[in-house]
């Protein structure tokens, strides 16, 4: 059986976080920029368990299930707000959703 | 080519091409199911690492329930595709390049660094004692922020509850 380098797990990772970033400055959309905060989330996820495995520990994989915890309470609320958004904005872009702009 | 191998290339493949097509999609439905694409193709890493219950609650989670509620609130609002406007011009002729060097830098970065040594045997089948061990730090080491977790969803029901009910 080969063996799969680490290193090739943190490209990855690396890879989808970069491309997470990239999709949130992008996206114009509220609900997409949070969909691309999640993206961010897994590819960070995705790090720990590489480590945790790397270094035959638990306490990466602790970590992703916290992780995970709270970004379900994070898209719980943020949707909340998006949902409250969309009711007084008529609108889910993000050039409409300017309240705290000077 | 073996078989972790194949699937870990696969699974890779997977998973950017699902990144890409978030970014490429215009209606916000489409950007969601790539999302789910690229959840699943890392739940299957994480069986590849020997990490079966965070591969589950990735799933169950994960794709499961955070991204059933993206889709809920997608289809509540009715969203259409998102408009460009001038504005997102700072976005892409400084954003874009900027998150593509990011991108390589840290390919490269990642590649070389010392933490990056060794590798990682493949099997689809863990040990029977990883979900154990997990299970054993969770509830030892870890018991006070889990048992802070359960405040912390609690908080965010209602606060969920406060925002989204109909304004008086």
């Amino acid at each position: 059986m080969s063996v799969v380098p680490i290193s090739y797990y943190l490209v990855l990772s690396g890879v989808l976080f970069g491309l997470g970033v990239i999709a949130f400055v992008y996206k114009r959309n509220v609900i997409t920029i949070f969909m691309s905060i999640e993206l961010m989330l897994n590819a960070v996820n995705l790090a720990f368990v590489t480590f945790a495995r790397a270094h035959n520990q638990v306490d990466g994989l602790v970590f992703v299930f916290f992780v995970i915890v709270v970004a379900a309470a994070e898209a719980a609320v943020g949707l909340a707000v998006v949902i409250m958004l969309s009711q007084n904005r008529q609108s889910l872009s993000i050039e409409r959703i300017n309240h705290l702009k000077l | 080519m073996s078989v972790p191998f194949l699937l870990f290339f696969v699974c890779g493949v997977l998973a950017v091409t699902g990144a890409l097509l978030l970014i490429w999609a215009k209606e916000p439905i489409h950007s969601a199911l790539s999302l789910v694409l690229v959840m699943v193709s890392l739940a299957v890493l994480y069986l590849l690492l020997g990490a079966p219950f965070i591969a589950a609650i990735q799933i169950i989670v994960y794709a499961g329930a955070i991204m059933v509620l993206f889709v809920f609130v997608i289809m509540l609002l009715n969203a259409g595709a998102e408009e460009h406007t001038d504005f997102s011009r700072l976005a892409k002729y400084i954003g874009l390049p900027l998150g593509v060097i990011l991108i390589f830098w840290a390919a490269y970065w990642l590649l070389r660094s010392p933490a990056g040594g060794g590798g990682v045997t493949g099997g689809l089948i863990a040990g029977p004692d990883s979900t154990q061990r997990l299970s054993k730090q969770l509830f030892q080491q870890f018991l006070f922020p889990f048992e802070a977790t359960s405040i912390l969803i609690l908080i965010a029901i209602l606060g969920a509850l406060v925002l989204a009910r109909k304004q008086e």
